[in-house]
């Protein structure tokens, strides 16, 4: 019988992580993310796997991608000023296609900013940080539970598509203590990425079809493959052929678009018969949910939409429900970052208005109650 | 010869190096050494990082990869911890290495970790046409440096052994047979290993320096390179203007993978009820 446990989110990343089979991870220490590097280096020995505090965060994503090389289920964890040093090598794993975890608590920015306070600034910077197109998949907690769960489909969307996924948590989520009770791990579905059966004319970068995920050898099983960060063609060898480059990019790129009606995670909340419609993601939707209750007691018609992969973001859901819509409102930690895909999704079916903040401290339910209710009369 | 051509991927031949660049010089030589240590091509890695020398690692029939810049020692560094039972070599240069790489080099060392770095050090970034690199020679000429390097150079055997790498060794692509010998005591060593091959860039840092030919930099690596073994015994003033090649350093020290295996035996008999983790996960052991 699963018992109840009191952990903080950055400990329910961790448990995930180990139940999808992490089994190495690199990191540097940084806030508010410490604790997950911390409890990695204490559980891991234990189950026969690897921890290693690198020099510093370009040194931990390098080592993680080594690890999954090997065959390993490989993670770091880092927020705001190690992620954005982590961003060369994120575009390294999506086009070499090793599969990789990185858990961004994100925290106030730019720069060194407010370490222990909570900002969502990441967003766009979880998108887009690398250079040049890329796939990659992010995945957005709203509480500690979900920390588990996500952490656990960041593992398995990164060994099935071969791509490197963020879970987006925030230093709320992260640091915040809830009740939480984790599911029979009988019950958990691990994905384990696909091997192919011989090393006899393996071609590693070679898709069956249009957005198809490659096999891939791990290191040291007789495969002897080649590896590079160079636009490639089938064989992973280095190519010059403008055509041969384009079609690599837009092979990566469909992968992830052809899974979104598989992997798309999102939750809701009196959304079927709203007119104010709440889109809210990872702490903000926290208080989001509380708001829309409160409206709905006196009496106000107000739904919440709370994607969990904002990035491919769900967008047909989303369409859907602002069709019905009055009004949608978007509470972020940031002066307007998701509400830009939100905007582009919607396409003027409904207004959408801003709700934005960056004072470090977290939505009280009244300041979005107030934007429902103030723009209903 | 025929043993160590099969370490390379012949379809992926001719290599894109220069006329005269020791880069080929230098893979020959590793290749000659595995060859003759009998090293199972399918338990090998080779990473390498970006410029020519790290052209390298497309050529060479193993498992291998082609990093980022300054990163093949932190992508060797988890190959390792991944794998201790497989030889792990970083082909890297000297910009690589000791200009955007240099944290992971200095802390690769620190650790004692198994890895055997080759480093070739032609004096400047070849790929980008022959900028000055931490390992130019102050007063010598560079696309960046068009008045003269005003900036010191590493002394890399030094930097090595400061750092705690338990084998260090330097040669040169003319001294090719001293190359193989520091390499494959290298490739025996339990731990961070540095073999800096000294080689010349015609193309560009010798152009650049109006220093001759191909044979002209062979011949300045013949006249200037003194072995640290002849050089116990010389003047200091005979060394003036010379550098110094051999076994630089060779003193055995805890390696770090096995260091760290041995703490996971250590910590799973302190959990000796161990079944499947403390939390309960039963899916995930190694």
């Amino acid at each position: 019988m699963p018992e109840a446990k009191l952990m903080q989110g950055n400990e329910a990343c961790t448990l995930g992580a180990l139940a999808a089979g992490l089994n190495f991870f690199a990191g540097y220490p940084i806030t508010p993310s410490t604790e997950i590097a911390e409890l990695c280096s204490e559980e891991l020995p234990k189950i026969g796997g690897k921890f290693i505090q690198m020099e510093d965060e370009i040194g931990s994503i390098a080592a993680i991608i080594g690890a999954s090389l090997t065959g390993r289920k490989a993670m770091t964890a880092t927020s705001g000023p190690g992620f954005s040093l982590m961003q060369e090598l994120i575009g390294y794993s999506a086009i070499s296609e090793v599969p990789i975890v990185i858990i961004n608590v994100q925290r106030v920015g730019p720069s060194t900013g407010m370490p222990t306070s909570l900002a969502q600034g990441d967003v766009m910077q979880a998108r887009w940080g690398t250079h040049g197109d890329h796939p990659v998949v992010v995945l957005a907690p709203g509480n500690v539970r979900e920390c588990f769960d996500l952490t656990i489909k960041a593992f398995n969307i990164a060994e099935d598509l071969r791509v490197p996924v963020i879970v987006l948590s925030d230093e709320t989520i992260g640091h915040m203590r809830e009740k939480v009770v984790l599911p029979d791990y009988k019950s958990i579905k691990v994905v384990n990425r696909k091997a192919p059966a011989t090393p006899a004319g393996y071609l590693p970068y070679k898709a069956d079809q249009d957005g198809g995920v490659p096999l891939m050898a791990p290191f040291g099983a007789g495969y002897r493959w080649h590896v590079t960060g160079l636009s490639h063609d089938e064989t992973g060898f280095p190519t010059n052929k403008g055509e041969v480059a384009g079609d690599l990019i837009k092979r990566l790129m469909r992968k992830v678009e052809k899974a979104e009606p598989v992997i798309r995670d999102y939750a809701t909340e009196s959304a079927d018969d709203c007119d104010v419609l709440v889109v809210a993601f990872g702490s903000s939707a926290m208080s989001a949910t509380s708001a829309v209750r409160q409206a709905r007691a006196q009496g106000v018609k107000a739904g919440l939409f709370r994607p969990k992969t904002i990035w491919p973001f769900p967008e047909e859901p989303l369409r859907e429900l602002a069709a019905k819509a009055k009004r949608i409102i978007v509470p972020e930690m940031n002066l307007g970052q998701l509400v830009l895909e939100i905007e582009r999704v919607v396409a003027g079916k409904a207004p959408v208005e801003r709700l934005s903040k960056v004072n470090c401290e977290l939505f009280r339910p009244e300041e979005i109650l107030k934007a429902i209710i103030g723009g209903s009369k | 010869m025929s043993e160590s051509l099969d370490y390379f991927r012949q379809n992926r031949l001719p290599h894109i190096w220069c006329p005269g660049c020791g880069h080929g010089t230098v893979t020959g030589a590793l290749t000659r050494t595995l060859a003759k240590l009998g090293i199972d091509k399918n338990n090998v890695v080779v990473v390498s990082g970006i410029g020519c020398s790290s052209r390298a690692s497309g050529y060479l029939d193993f498992d291998t990869i082609h990093t980022a810049h300054g990163r093949a020692i932190a992508f060797a560094t988890g190959i390792k911890l991944s794998r201790p039972d497989m030889k792990v070599i970083v082909m890297t240069g000297d910009g690589d290495c000791t200009a955007i790489g240099g944290n992971h080099f200095i802390h690769a060392a620190r650790r004692n970790i198994d890895i055997t770095t080759i480093v070739m050090n032609n004096s400047n970034y070849g790929m980008t046409s022959g900028q000055y690199s931490p390992m130019t020679p102050t007063g010598m000429l560079g696309t960046t440096a068009p008045y003269g390097n005003v900036e010191r150079p590493f002394d890399l055997g030094k930097l090595a052994i400061a750092c705690g790498a338990t084998y260090v060794g330097r040669s040169t692509s003319y001294h090719v047979q001293l190359l193989g010998e520091l390499l494959e005591k290298a490739l025996l060593n339990k731990g961070f290993s540095v073999v800096e091959a000294v080689v010349g860039c015609p193309t560009y840092f010798g152009r650049k320096n109006k220093l001759g030919g191909a044979v002209d930099m062979f011949t300045w690596q013949k006249d200037h390179a003194v072995n640290v073994k002849a050089a116990a015994v010389m003047a200091p003033e005979k060394l003036e203007g010379k550098f110094l090649i051999g076994e630089l350093y060779n003193q055995a020290a805890p390696e770090f993978t096995a260091q760290y295996d041995a703490l996971i035996e250590s910590v799973r008999r302190k959990f000796d009820n161990f079944q499947g983790g403390v939390r309960g996960c039963a899916q995930n052991s190694d």
